[in-house]
C-alpha cells in the first residue's frame, strides 16, 4: 500500500478524549482536506500522524505510510522519518522559523540532519528556494527580513527538501492575506502534482478545500463525520453537520435596506502619518503615511464595509474614526460634530466599537455589569442603569442575570455578544465593527451576523464594518470601500463591486478569494 | 501540585521568621541590651538555648531582634521601590514611545547600569553608616526594577482590546492605568516584591557586615556576622547561626515568590508542564 | 549594525556622565566642608584651609567637576589624602587582585551554571531537574560572604588545605596567586551560578514552546538536537543579560569578600578610604567600578547583536 493510511486513531490526553476512531486514507499525488471548527481535533490528528503528540497523550490505532506502521517505530527511528518521509508546515509563518538563523541554514538543515553534507544542503537549499518561487532571495537572509508569504514559502521549501511521501499542512494560509493565500495554495497544489506526494491539508475554511482538495473529510468533536471525493461530498452532504457548516459558511442574514440619504459620518481628506520608533534618543523619527487623503461618508442606517489586506491602513483609519488618535490632515465628523481625541462626551457616546478578539476585549477582573457600563464613563450613569443593562443583555440574546458573571464564564460567541451589548448600551447611532466576527467559528459567526442584522433593523443603527473577509462583508453591507496602501481605491454598492469590480486591486482580491461551490440541489 | 508545596513551604519559613521578629517586640528570652561579659561565648545549654555571643548576649534573643531589623530594612526598601517605581513604569507605558517614556526608561537604564552595592557603599560612606541610609541605598535600586516590570507588563496590556475599549469610552491614561492595568499586573508586582524583599535582606546583611548598615548596639543578622568575624575560627556557632537565619528567610521568600508566580500565572504553569 | 552600536555607545556615554554627576554630587553634598569632614572635628582651621587648596575645592562646582573628569580621562585620579600618593598608583596596585577575582568568579559561575541549566531544562519535570532547582534555590539564598566564612572554616581551619586569607602577590607565581583567589572566587560564584542556571533553564524552556522548535522537530531533529541547534542560541539572549549584570554583582561582591579573606583589592581600598575619610580615594574607586560595569553592559549589548540578527539591522 502506498500513501498514508491512518486506521482507528483514538487519542486521550489525561482523561479527555480528543480523537475517536479517526481513519484517513491519502493516495500519492492526492490532497485530503481535513475540515472542522476549532477544537474538532484536526490538528491533533496531524500531530498523531507525525508522532509529535504532547506529553500525557495516549494514542492507539495505526498510521501506515507506504506500508510501514509509524506507531511501532521508536522515537529515534521516527526522527529519521520526519522531514524525510513525512513533513509538516504550520499556521504561523511569522514564528515558525528560528529568528536567529539564516533561511539557507534552516532549509539545508533538513538535508544535513538526514545525512547530507553541508555542500549538498546548501546546493539543495538554493534549488528549493527557486522551486518555491524565491529564486531572487539570497540564502543568508534572516526570517525577519522576509514577508509572511515569503516565510511560508521557506517553510514549504524546508518541508519538501527530501521529497517526503506525505506533507501535512496545518492551516498554512490562515494567517495570510487572500492574495498571498491564493499564491501559496497554487504552489502547494503544483508541488503535490509534480512530486507525487500525498498531502493532508487542514483548514477551518470549506471554500479553501473546495478549490484544492481531491477528497474532503469533515471532523466534529474528534470524529470524522463525513468523508468522500470533494465534488461528490459537496454535492451530497449526507451528514447534517456538513450541511450546517456549509450553510453557515455562506450564510446571508436577512436584512432590510434602510439607508437614509443624509450622511452620519463624513471623512474628508483624512491623512495619518506614524512616527516610527526613534533609532536612538536624538535621532529624528522616520515617518510612515498609513492613511493618505481618504474621503468617504456613511449614511444614517447604512451598513458600510471597509475591506483591504493587512497593512492597508484600515486599522489606522479605524483608530482615527474612534477618536483614539489625531489626524495629521483632514477631518472626521459625526453628524456635524468634529471627532478627535478631545471630542465632547456626548459625541463619544454616539459611536461605539466591537473588536475582533472575544477573549481580549474584556478586563478579566471585571464583572459583566462593570464592563457594560464602561461607555458611560464620561457621561455619567443614566437613571435606570439596571434596566439599561438588562435591556442591552436581552437584546443580544443573553439574560439580565449574566451581568454578575465574569467574562471567562462565557464562550467565544457569547463574549462577542457581550461586546455588542457594551456597544449598544449608550444607544449609539454608529457601531464600528472592527473584524468583529473574524475570530469566530463559522457556525457562531452566522449567529452573530444574524444578531447584527436584527439589531440594525430594530434600532436603526449604522455600521462601519471593517474586515479582510470578503464573504462576510458581502453578507452584511450595503456599500463597500476597498482600501489599499492607505487609499480608497474603489467604492460602490456591495453587489455591484463584487459583481463588476473596476479597480485592478479589487479584481485581484476577488479572484484570489476561495469560493464555495454552488449549493447542492 | 509542586507549586503548592513550594508556596506553603515558603509561607511557613517566612511566616516563622516574621513571627519571631514580631514576638521580639514584647518578649525575648534575654534582654539584648544587657551585656554579660562573664557569660560570653557560652555553649548552647539549658540557660542559653543557642549559647551566647562574645558579649554574653543570648543568641536566640539576638536572632529574634536581628530579624526585626533585617526585615524592616528590606521591607521599607521594597516599599520605596514600589511606590516610586510602579507609577513611573505605568506612566512610561501610558505614554509609550513619547519623550517621557524615553527619559524614564533611559534614566532607569542608567540606574540599572550602576553597581548597586558600590553606590550603596558610597551613599553610606558619605552620609554616615546607619540603617536609614542603608534603606535609602537599597530602596533606590528597587525603583528601576519595579519600573521595568510594571512598564513591560503594562505595555502588553495597552495593546489589548479591553484597554482600547476603555479608550473609546473616553478614559485617559491615568484612569486606565489604575483601573485596567494595575489590577492585571498586580500578580507580577507581588512576585517581584518577594524577590526584591529577599535581595534586600541579603543587601542589608552585606552592608551591615562591612559596617555600613545597622549600627551597634542595634542587632541585625549582618551585624552579628560582622561581630563574629574575629571569633568564628574558635566558635563557628556565632557565625553559622545568623547566616542560617538569613538563608532560611531568603529561601522562604524565594520559594514563596516562585510558588506565587506559578499559582497566579496560568501561562507559566502551562510552560512548566 | 553600526547604527545599533552607535546608539548603544551613546547610551554608554550618557550612563557614564550620569554616574559621574551622581558620584560627584554625592561627595559634594557631604554635610559641611569636605576638607573639614575629611580631617575630623579636631582639625585646626589652617590645616583645613591647606587641604582645601590641595583638593582644589576653590572654584565653582562646574569647574571642579570638569577638573575631576578631565583629570580622570588623563589617568590622574587625584592624590590620596592619607597615603599622600596619587590615587592612580593605589588603584594600580589593587586592581590586579579585584579584577582577576571577579573574572575568575564569572568564569566559574558560567562554566558551572550553563551545563546545569541546560541539563535541567532538557530533563524538566524529572528528578534531576527537581534536584538542581532545589539546590540552586538554596544557592541563591546564601549570602556570599557567609558562604566564604564557611569555606574558610572547612578548608582553611579544619582541613588546613589553603591559607585562611591574604594574598602572596602575583610575584609569588601564578599558581600561588590563583590558589589564594580560589576560595573567594568559589564563594562569589556559588550564588551567581545558581541564578544563572535558573535563568538558563527558564530561557531554554521558554524557547521549547516556540513554533520554530516544532518546525525543527517536523524536520526530523530529535528533541536534544532541536534544543542544541535552535533553542540554545535563542535562549542565550536573556542569559547574556544576566551574565552582564552579574559582573556588576561580582565586583560589588568582591568588595565584601575581600574583607573576609584579607585580600588587598579595591574593596579594601574603599573601606580604608571610608574609615580614614579619604573621600578622593572613595570617589575615584567608585567611579572606576562604575566605569567597568557600564563598559561591560555595553559589551553585552554588542554581543546581543552577534547573537540576534534582528538587532543588527537597527
Amino acid at each position: 500500500m502506498s500513501g498514508l493510511q491512518a486506521q482507528g486513531l483514538n487519542l486521550r490526553i489525561g482523561e479527555t478524549p480528543i480523537l475517536k476512531d479517526v481513519s484517513l486514507d491519502i493516495a500519492p499525488g492526492q490532497i485530503l482536506g481535513l475540515v472542522g471548527e476549532s477544537g474538532s481535533g484536526k490538528s491533533m490528528t496531524a500531530l498523531a500522524v507525525m508522532q509529535l503528540l504532547p506529553g500525557g497523550s495516549i494514542c492507539d490505532g495505526t498510521v501506515s505510510l507506504d506500508g510501514d506502521d509509524l506507531t511501532t517505530l521508536t522515537e529515534a527511528q521516527m526522527c529519521d522519518r520526519r522531514g524525510c518521509d513525512v513533513s509538516m508546515i504550520f499556521q504561523e509563518p511569522m514564528t515558525a522559523l528560528n529568528p536567529v538563523q539564516t533561511i539557507g541554514f534552516q532549509i539545508a538543515e533538513t538535508v544535513t540532519i538526514h545525512g547530507g553534507s553541508r555542500a549538498e544542503g546548501a546546493a539543495r537549499a538554493r534549488d528549493l528556494l527557486a522551486r518555491v518561487g524565491l529564486a531572487q532571495i539570497p540564502l543568508d537572509r534572516y526570517p525577519h527580513e522576509l514577508s509572511g508569504g515569503q516565510r511560508q514559502r521557506v517553510c514549504i521549501a524546508l518541508a519538501i527538501a527530501l521529497h517526503p511521501k506525505l506533507l501535512i499542512a496545518d492551516e498554512p494560509t490562515t494567517a495570510l492575506d487572500v492574495t498571498t493565500q491564493a499564491q501559496i495554495l497554487d504552489l502547494l497544489k503544483q508541488i503535490v502534482t509534480e512530486e507525487g506526494m500525498a498531502m493532508l491539508f487542514i483548514t477551518h475554511d470549506l471554500a479553501v478545500v473546495a478549490g484544492l482538495a481531491d477528497e474532503v473529510a469533515v471532523m466534529k468533536d474528534g470524529a470524522v463525520v463525513e468523508h468522500g471525493p470533494t465534488a461528490q461530498l459537496f454535492a451530497r452532504m449526507q451528514h447534517p453537520y456538513t450541511r450546517a457548516l456549509f450553510a453557515a459558511s455562506r450564510h446571508q442574514p436577512q436584512r432590510q435596506i434602510q439607508a437614509a440619504p443624509q450622511p452620519l459620518l463624513t471623512i474628508q481628506n483624512a491623512t495619518r502619518t506614524y512616527r516610527l520608533p526613534r533609532p536612538h534618543l536624538f535621532a529624528k523619527p522616520d515617518a510612515l503615511e498609513a492613511v493618505s487623503d481618504v474621503s468617504f461618508s456613511l449614511h444614517r442606517g447604512e451598513s458600510l464595509g471597509l475591506v483591504g489586506g493587512s497593512g492597508c491602513g484600515k486599522s489606522t483609519l479605524t483608530r482615527a474614526i474612534l477618536g483614539l488618535e489625531p489626524l495629521q490632515g483632514g477631518k472626521i465628523q459625526l453628524d456635524g460634530q468634529s471627532i478627535s481625541p478631545d471630542m465632547p462626551p456626548d459625541v463619544r457616546g454616539r459611536m461605539q466599537v466591537v473588536f475582533q478578539d472575544p477573549y481580549g476585549s474584556f478586563n478579566p477582573r471585571h464583572r459583566v455589569r462593570r464592563i457594560l457600563t464602561e461607555p458611560f464613563h464620561l457621561q455619567g450613569s443614566p437613571t435606570g442603569l439596571e434596566a439599561r443593562i438588562a435591556e442591552a443583555l436581552t437584546s443580544v440574546g443573553l439574560s439580565p442575570q449574566d451581568a454578575d458573571k465574569f467574562p471567562h464564564a462565557f464562550s467565544g460567541g457569547q463574549r462577542q455578544r457581550i461586546a455588542i451589548a457594551r456597544a449598544l448600551i449608550t444607544r449609539p447611532d454608529l457601531i464600528v465593527l472592527d473584524e468583529a466576527v473574524s475570530a469566530l467559528d463559522v457556525s457562531v459567526r452566522a449567529q452573530v451576523l444574524d444578531l447584527l442584522a436584527d439589531l440594525q433593523g430594530q434600532l436603526k443603527l449604522s455600521y462601519l464594518f471593517i474586515s479582510h473577509d470578503l464573504t462576510v462583508v458581502r453578507a452584511i453591507t450595503d456599500r463597500v470601500l476597498v482600501m489599499a496602501a492607505g487609499k480608497i481605491v474603489e467604492e460602490g454598492p456591495t453587489e455591484r463591486v463584487f459583481a463588476d469590480p473596476q479597480h485592478s486591486y479589487t479584481r485581484a482580491l476577488l479572484a484570489a478569494a476561495p469560493k464555495l461551490p454552488e449549493a447542492a440541489a | 501540585m509542586r507549586a503548592g508545596v513550594q508556596l506553603w513551604l515558603g509561607v511557613l519559613l517566612t511566616g516563622a521568621v516574621m513571627l519571631a521578629a514580631a514576638v521580639s517586640f514584647i518578649w525575648t528570652p534575654y534582654d539584648v541590651t544587657q551585656l554579660a561579659i562573664a557569660a560570653k561565648l557560652q555553649s548552647p545549654g539549658p540557660d542559653y538555648l543557642l549559647g551566647t555571643d562574645h558579649l554574653g548576649r543570648d543568641m536566640v534573643s539576638m536572632l529574634m531582634v536581628g530579624a526585626r531589623t533585617s526585615i524592616a530594612v528590606a521591607l521599607v526598601a521594597v516599599g520605596i521601590g514600589i511606590t516610586l517605581g510602579v507609577p513611573l513604569g505605568l506612566w512610561a507605558a501610558a505614554t509609550r514611545g513619547s519623550l517621557t517614556d524615553e527619559i524614564v526608561m533611559r534614566g532607569n537604564d542608567v540606574i540599572f547600569a550602576f553597581p548597586s552595592l558600590v553606590i550603596a557603599i558610597l551613599i553610606t560612606a558619605v552620609f554616615g553608616p546607619s540603617a536609614i541610609n542603608a534603606i535609602i541605598a537599597i530602596g533606590i535600586f528597587n525603583i528601576p526594577v519595579f519600573a521595568r516590570v510594571a512598564r513591560g507588563a503594562a505595555l502588553s496590556l495597552w495593546t489589548r482590546e479591553f484597554v482600547l475599549a476603555a479608550r473609546v469610552a473616553g478614559k485617559r491614561g491615568a484612569r486606565i492605568s489604575a483601573e485596567h492595568i494595575l489590577p492585571n499586573i498586580a500578580n507580577l508586582l507581588i512576585v517581584q516584591g518577594t524577590i526584591q524583599f529577599s535581595l534586600g535582606i541579603l543587601a542589608e546583611a552585606g552592608l551591615s557586615y562591612v559596617g555600613l548598615g545597622t549600627q551597634p548596639p542595634t542587632p541585625s543578622w549582618g551585624r552579628m556576622l560582622a561581630d563574629a568575624q574575629t571569633f568564628f575560627y574558635g566558635t563557628p556557632r556565632v557565625a553559622v547561626l545568623p547566616g542560617l537565619a538569613i538563608v532560611l528567610m531568603v529561601l522562604g521568600l524565594n520559594l514563596m515568590g516562585d510558588g506565587l508566580r506559578d499559582a497566579l500565572d496560568p501561562r507559566l504553569r502551562k510552560t512548566v508542564q | 549594525m553600526i547604527r545599533y552600536a552607535a546608539s548603544r555607545l551613546l547610551s554608554l556615554v550618557l550612563s557614564l556622565v550620569a554616574a559621574s554627576v551622581v558620584i560627584f554630587a554625592l561627595v559634594e553634598v557631604v554635610p559641611g566642608d569636605p576638607a573639614a569632614f575629611m580631617l575630623g572635628l579636631n582639625a585646626s582651621p589652617e590645616t583645613v584651609a591647606a587641604l582645601r587648596a590641595e583638593l582644589g575645592l576653590s572654584g565653582s562646582v562646574v569647574s571642579r567637576y570638569l577638573g575631576w573628569i578631565g583629570g580622570m580621562v588623563q589617568g590622574d585620579f587625584g592624590t590620596s589624602y592619607t597615603y599622600r600618593v596619587p590615587v592612580s598608583e593605589l588603584i594600580l596596585q589593587r586592581i590586579w587582585v579585584s579584577v582577576p577575582l571577579a573574572g575568575y568568579a564569572l568564569i566559574l559561575s558560567t562554566v558551572i551554571a550553563l551545563p546545569i541549566g541546560i541539563l535541567s531544562a532538557a530533563r524538566r519535570g524529572r528528578p534531576v531537574d527537581y534536584g538542581i532547582m532545589g539546590f540552586t534555590q538554596l544557592g541563591i539564598a546564601v549570602p556570599n560572604f557567609w558562604f566564604a566564612m564557611l569555606l574558610v572554616l572547612l578548608f582553611a581551619i579544619t582541613l588546613q588545605l589553603v591559607p585562611a586569607g591574604g594574598f602572596p602577590g602575583w610575584e609569588a607565581g601564578f599558581w600561588a596567586g590563583m590558589t589564594a583567589l580560589t576560595l573567594p572566587a568559589i564563594a562569589l560564584a556559588l550564588p551567581q551560578a545558581s541564578i544563572l542556571a535558573r535563568v538558563m533553564r527558564s530561557a531554554l524552556i521558554e524557547t521549547l514552546g516556540q513554533d520554530y522548535m516544532r518546525t525543527a522537530r517536523a524536520k526530523g531533529l530529535s528533541e536534544g538536537q532541536a534544543i542544541c541547534r535552535h533553542g540554545l542560541r535563542n535562549a542565550l539572549i536573556p542569559v547574556l543579560t544576566i551574565i552582564g549584570l552579574q559582573f556588576s554583582f561580582l565586583l560589588a561582591g568582591a568588595i565584601i569578600i575581600e574583607n573576609v579573606f584579607f585580600l588587598p583589592g579595591l574593596g579594601r581600598l574603599i573601606f580604608q578610604g571610608i574609615t580614614q575619610r579619604d573621600l578622593i580615594v572613595v570617589e575615584s574607586v567608585t567611579m572606576l567600578l562604575v566605569f567597568a560595569v557600564i563598559t561591560v553592559t555595553f559589551l553585552v549589548d554588542i554581543a546581543y547583536a552577534a547573537v540576534d540578527p534582528r538587532l543588527r539591522r537597527r
